[in-house]
């Protein structure tokens, strides 16, 4: 406990690496998903292709990942965009399929109404498609936030600093309260995220909490 | 005016949902499109507004080709009503209503204004206005459906069974609201439904579309019920198609009999027959008594409200149904204001049925023709 008090302001800026490097992938991924699941759903023969294929990235181990980015995209290893890039790589391998199915559950009597309307299909992508998978999508945001936060501790291992060099630090000193005041933050985290996402999706789904027919 | 002509849809897989379909849909008339389920319909329908492209022929609008349109202005300039309304969930009743204004461009005030007027009439409660469709009945949501499709008060209206997923008293108050609605608006429309009934109750035309999607008769709804064009066609209208008919012939002047009436709060002395008729105060018929079981004062618990009410300009299905039903066998007659005028019995109103003139003979060289 003293210790965590004497660091406080440590823990905190490694907290606020670890908020950058696991959120910012989860807003690209995202991006990056929606028209990927849109595809998947668009042409029925790219859905099995696409799920199958990108949830596979999530099975690469993370260090792996971590190591093998450099030489890829030609960046350093210390390079926190490794990082970025990896995370962003595991948030879209989560949620093609997420934003693919959310978008496969919008009953086909409203699209069919929303076409017969006049909407262009874009437009009713963003006007009715969309806001009508936010649920679903949400869902799986929240599943991503809290691997995305775990997942960001392993590149303590290649000297990126954020909440995991607080587990590096015990290990290699024998001393176990930066690792327990590293689980509590990264434990912390994962909440603060899921309650973000969760806030966001009840700002955008107010017809959600509109009861039944009285 | 909608013309289909020649217009056939092959699916791939090779169904043939619509087989050479011919067909006019005048300006402010309801062209029914009727017929079992599978035969097309729903094709034929979307066809129009181009959800679904015909394999062949055309589809053309007060003469201009559909198939040349934008298909966002085509549709913009039709409003289509589905079965569940389908409406969107995560948008308010106003919302919903105003989504075509909104694609057209509109801003927001004049589109709300807009939004309020039809709610109001389609009967729907202000109070609706920003609730979400979930909160709705399906007979509350039909109404934002068909106000939804009013929005930017298009020339053309598309329904695809819009009322079958309510309940019947709904149902039939919905056909009344909408009849009374295309009354005042006069809109061109193309109403899908496998309901006989509510095609020959709404439609001014009928087209009875057999499956396979080959028009097996093009007529007014009478015609239908007196020549129908063959078996398939006589076994879809149904059995009791000769009574239903009795819907669309006028009532001509019956002999009716002046009826001994009493008020609610009288006695029945000195009252000899074996039913009497009871009627409030401006003689609107309330139900009928047995005199001889009444001790004391008449009282509104003590009435036999069993019998229908015919009126005497209505259609003769209406009288000699007031006759059959009526618990004295003497069917009630009232003017257009609901006043009683007299009482008929059954065997005068098959007389009348007798004499009037027989339903025109199908024109052999035109069978399919609407009489006129
Ligand atoms: N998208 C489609 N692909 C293949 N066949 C279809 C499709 N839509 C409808 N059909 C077939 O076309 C026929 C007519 O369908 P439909 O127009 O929906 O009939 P209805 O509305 O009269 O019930 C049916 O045999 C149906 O199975
Ligand atoms: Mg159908």
């Amino acid at each position: 406990m003293t210790w965590f008090l004497d660091h406080v302001q440590d823990v905190l800026d490694l907290a606020v690496q670890h908020v950058y490097l696991a959120g910012l992938p989860l807003v690209i991924g995202l991006l990056l998903a929606l028209p990927l699941g849109w595809l998947a759903r668009r042409y029925p023969g790219l859905y099995t292709p696409f799920t199958a294929g990108f949830g596979l990235l999530y099975t690469i181990p993370s260090l792996a990942l971590f190591i093998l980015l450099p030489g890829i995209l030609g960046t350093r290893i210390l390079d926190r965009s490794n990082v970025l890039v990896a995370m962003t790589v595991y948030t879209v391998a989560l949620l093609v399929r997420t934003v693919a199915d959310a978008l496969g559950a919008v009953p086909d009597d409203v699209k069919q109404a929303a076409t017969a309307m006049g909407f262009t299909r874009f437009r009713r992508f963003f006007a009715v498609e969309l806001p009508l998978a936010v649920p679903v999508i949400a869902a799986g945001m929240r599943v991503a936030a809290v691997s995305n936060v775990s997942i960001v501790s392993v590149a303590a291992v290649i000297g990126i600093p954020q909440l995991g060099l607080l587990f590096t630090d015990g290990f290699a000193r024998s001393f176990y309260d930066p690792i327990v005041v590293g689980l509590a933050a990264c434990f912390v985290l994962a909440l603060a995220f899921d309650l973000v996402i969760l806030a966001v999706a009840r700002l955008l789904t107010p017809w959600q909490r509109a009861g039944g027919a009285s | 005016m909608i013309v289909f002509d020649g217009v056939t849809k092959r699916y791939p897989g090779g169904t043939v949902a619509v087989d050479n379909l011919s067909l006019v849909a005048p300006n402010g008339k309801i062209t029914v499109l009727v017929g079992p389920s599978g035969c097309g319909k729903t094709t034929s329908l979307r066809m129009v507004n181009r959800m679904i492209r015909p394999t062949s022929g055309t589809i053309t609008l007060d003469g201009r080709d559909t198939a040349r349109m934008k298909e966002s202005d085509l549709r913009r300039g039709m409003g289509y009503v589905i079965q569940h309304a389908g409406l969107f969930p995560h948008r308010t009743v106003l919302e919903n209503i105003g989504t075509v204004p909104r694609l057209l461009g509109w801003d927001r005030r004049r589109t709300d204004a807009r939004a309020h007027e039809l709610m109001e009439q389609v009967g729907l409660d202000e109070v609706f206005a920003s609730r979400y469709p979930s909160q709705l009945s399906g007979g509350q949501q039909q109404r934002v459906g068909v106000a939804r499709a009013l929005a930017a008060d298009p020339p053309v209206l598309l329904m695809d069974e819009p009322f079958s997923a309510v309940d019947p008293v709904v149902r039939e108050q919905l056909q009344d609201e909408f009849l009374r609605l295309q009354d005042e608006l006069g809109k061109t429309i193309l109403f899908v439904t496998h309901d006989i009934d509510e095609a020959i109750k709404l439609g001014d035309q009928i087209a009875v579309l057999r499956v396979g999607g080959v028009l097996a008769q093009l007529a007014d709804p009478a015609y239908l019920l007196n020549h129908p064009v063959d078996d398939f066609v006589a076994d879809f209208v149904g059995r009791d198609r000769g009574y239903r008919a009795l819907s669309f012939q006028p009532t001509p002047r019956l002999p009716l009999r002046p009826e001994r009436t009493l008020l609610i709060g009288e006695t029945t002395q000195g009252v000899a027959q074996d039913w009497a008729l009871v009627v409030d105060d401006a003689n609107h018929p309330l139900g009928w008594v047995e005199p001889r079981r009444v001790t004391g004062e008449i009282r509104s618990e003590m009435l036999h409200r069993g019998g229908t009410v015919a009126r005497a300009s209505g259609p003769l299905r209406g009288a000699l149904d007031a006759a059959l039903s009526s618990p004295s066998r003497r069917g009630v007659i009232v003017d257009d204001s609901g006043s009683l005028v007299g009482t008929v019995q059954a065997h005068e109103v098959l007389n009348a049925i007798e004499e009037a003139a027989r339903p025109e003979v199908a024109d052999p060289t035109n069978p399919g023709a609407p009489a006129r």
